[in-house]
């Protein structure tokens, strides 16, 4: 009895991680597929990865692509680190209204806020769409993220660290600079790869304004599948995946309680 | 001279004044505890010392100088937290070096007095450990080093001993008391506990809805506590209610209703006494005798009564003895001779007694 009912979770977990990762374990599987069909195995082969690497349109993108990543992520960490020591040190008054504000964008429809972004660009700002209205709407959203996890890692710690600094004779920088910043720095760290990883595969928000000429590497996939699926978007698509997955990894082991059941 | 002087001072929230008026002088070099139930307003009295709120009316002297609007680290007053608060990516030699640094000593002289410090507190084979890896005790010491080592003016001890358990705590009152007379740093102590305030303090300040109730030794404050508030939470008392007959510089004749005549010993101003006040009549139960029926007493306040309640408790066992105006007297007798623990059993008449210069007579 007991027997059947182990059997039985163990099928329907298999079954759940089987829906979930074989579409991708098949991406990878054929971009080393020596074939331009994703139908077979014809043979292994690394052609496809030799192949991006001369793809100018793909080259540019991915530089594109790490370029407002980098400044994306790096920006945002600076504000959300700052919304979210704030939201952990200042409950009341005005500021009760930041986490409501600096949270909204994460829970925000992706696609409600690409169009919001663009209109303001473009009917109010009047802005060129291109590489530096994407860096914005990636700053945008990746904020939230990090406010979050920095304050998780904030709410986890006793208060009075910071008045025995004070008390201790630490000026307020001093405090932040001796006390406050090394101990949320993994949640800082963490709040950084987060957005990168967030920015560097952002599709919907992207798509809205990115404008004309200017592409990342998921518009240059979308495109290319809109011809064909073809190993070369196997090739980068496990590419990226790698270096998500391997982010999302150091992010989880710099903030594990921060990262548990979010995101 | 007053190292800290205490001016008036009032702090509000809302409509609650957490502190009342209050005004107290600390004299250097005094290990003083502020004492009361938790809400008194001992925490924002210490909070305002250390920098942390500021007075909304009266003023605070340190060394004659006004603290007001001096941020927290530039007062020369160091805190010991409730919670220790020790920084956690910090070792104990890193922590205990902190004032310090921040300072900006010298080197040499962070080394020298890192050295100095962890003796003093006996953490000397732990300075590379982390504060995860330590005892409450030993928190408890770095705490307490990292407070002292800078020698602050003065250190507040905000309840440091209410997370540890009982044989520690004793442990741990004996090395504060051993280490205030070290270093000679004043220390103000705050508590909940009349017992450590009673074993720790030169001088302790009983605190009350906002002000303080009397400040004074604890000799002082427990054998002639000025009111009934200071009477009941510190230690146990027993309360007659009584009337004044007669009050002279010799001594003070009470009539306690349904028992007869009381002799107290005199009040501090006797003129202040009118014939006919009522009042408390307020007696420590150690204070208390308590004989077989008939054995005789050389006491001039003495009493029949019937043992009602007895609470042996190794040491002494504490008798709840009725008396003829139906008032409970708690008495408690020293077990000190071998095989008298409960020579009085529940229902056995007995004579009860006390000096006629014990207890306190309290105004209501």
């Amino acid at each position: 009895m007991r027997g059947g009912h182990a059997l039985a979770r163990w099928a329907a977990a298999l079954a759940v991680y089987a829906f979930l990762y074989v579409p991708l374990a098949v991406v990878v599987l054929f971009s080393f597929n020596d074939s331009l069909l994703n139908a077979q195995w014809v043979g292994f082969t690394t052609r496809w990865y030799a192949k991006l690497l001369h793809d100018d349109e793909m080259l540019r993108a991915a530089a594109n692509s790490l370029l407002i990543a980098l400044g994306a992520s790096a920006i945002a960490t600076v504000l959300g680190t700052m919304a979210g020591i704030a939201m952990q040190r200042w409950p009341s008054g005005l500021l009760r209204l930041l986490p409501f504000l600096v949270l909204t964008p994460v829970a925000m429809p992706e696609i409600l806020l690409g169009v919001s972004l663009l209109i303001f660009f473009r009917q109010v700002l009047d802005l060129t769409l291109g590489l530096f209205s994407i860096l914005v709407a990636h700053i945008t959203f990746s904020i939230g993220f990090v406010a979050i996890i920095v304050r998780a890692r904030l709410a986890g710690m006793d208060a009075s660290i910071f008045e025995a600094a004070r008390d201790l004779g630490a000026s307020p920088w001093r405090t932040f600079r001796h006390v406050t910043l090394p101990l949320v720095l993994p949640g800082i760290l963490a709040g950084f790869l987060m957005s990168f990883t967030l920015s560097i595969d952002d599709f919907v928000i992207t798509f809205f304004v990115a404008g004309v000429g200017v592409s990342t590497l998921p518009l240059q996939i979308y495109s290319m599948l809109k011809v064909a699926v073809t190993p070369e978007v196997n090739a980068v698509s496990t590419l990226l995946m790698a270096l998500t997955l391997t982010l999302i990894g150091l992010a989880a082991r710099l903030a594990p309680d921060a990262l548990k059941g979010r995101a | 001279m007053a190292i800290l002087e205490i001016r008036n001072v009032t702090r509000r929230f809302g409509d609650l004044k957490a502190v009342d008026d209050v005004s107290l002088s600390i004299e250097a070099g005094e290990f003083f505890t502020l004492l009361g139930p938790s809400g008194c307003g001992k925490t924002t009295l210490l909070r305002m010392i250390a920098g942390f709120d500021e007075p909304d009316a009266g003023a605070l002297f340190l060394d004659g100088r006004p603290l007001a609007g001096i941020p927290p680290e530039k007062r020369p007053v160091h805190t010991v937290f409730q919670s220790y608060a020790l920084f956690p990516h910090m070792s104990v030699a890193q922590n205990i070096a902190f004032p310090l640094r921040m300072a900006g000593r010298s080197e040499d002289e962070i080394r020298r007095r890192l050295g100095e410090t962890l003796e003093l507190v006996h953490l000397a084979d732990k300075a590379r450990h982390f504060p995860h890896e330590l005892s409450g005790g030993q928190k408890q010491r770095v705490a307490l080093a990292r407070g002292l080592i800078n020698r602050p003016r003065l250190l507040l001890l905000d309840e440091p001993l209410g997370a540890l358990d009982a044989k520690l705590r004793e442990q741990m009152e004996r090395e504060l008391i051993a280490l205030q007379r070290e270093v000679g740093v004043t220390f103000v102590f705050v508590t909940h506990s009349q017992q450590e305030a009673l074993a720790l303090s030169h001088h302790i300040a009983v605190m009350n809805a906002g002000h303080i109730e009397q400040a004074d030794t604890p000799e002082r404050i427990y054998s002639h506590p000025k009111n009934r508030f200071v009477a009941d939470f510190i230690g146990t008392i027993n309360l007659l209610p009584v009337e004044v007959r007669a009050a002279t510089p010799d001594g003070l004749d009470l009539l306690a209703g349904g028992l007869g005549k009381i002799v107290a010993p005199p009040p501090a101003d006797p003129a202040r006494l009118a014939a006919g006040e009522r009042g408390s009549f307020a007696l420590r139960p150690e204070q208390v005798r308590v004989v077989a029926h008939g054995e005789p007493q050389d006491l001039r306040n003495r009493f029949h009564g019937t043992v009602r309640d007895s609470l042996y408790l190794g040491d002494v066992t504490v008798y709840k003895v009725e008396l003829a105006n139906g008032v409970l007297l708690e008495a408690l007798l020293a077990n000190s001779t071998p095989g008298r623990a409960r020579v009085f059993a529940v229902g056995d008449a007995v004579g009860v007694g006390w000096r006629h210069d014990a207890g306190v007579y309290l105004r209501d």
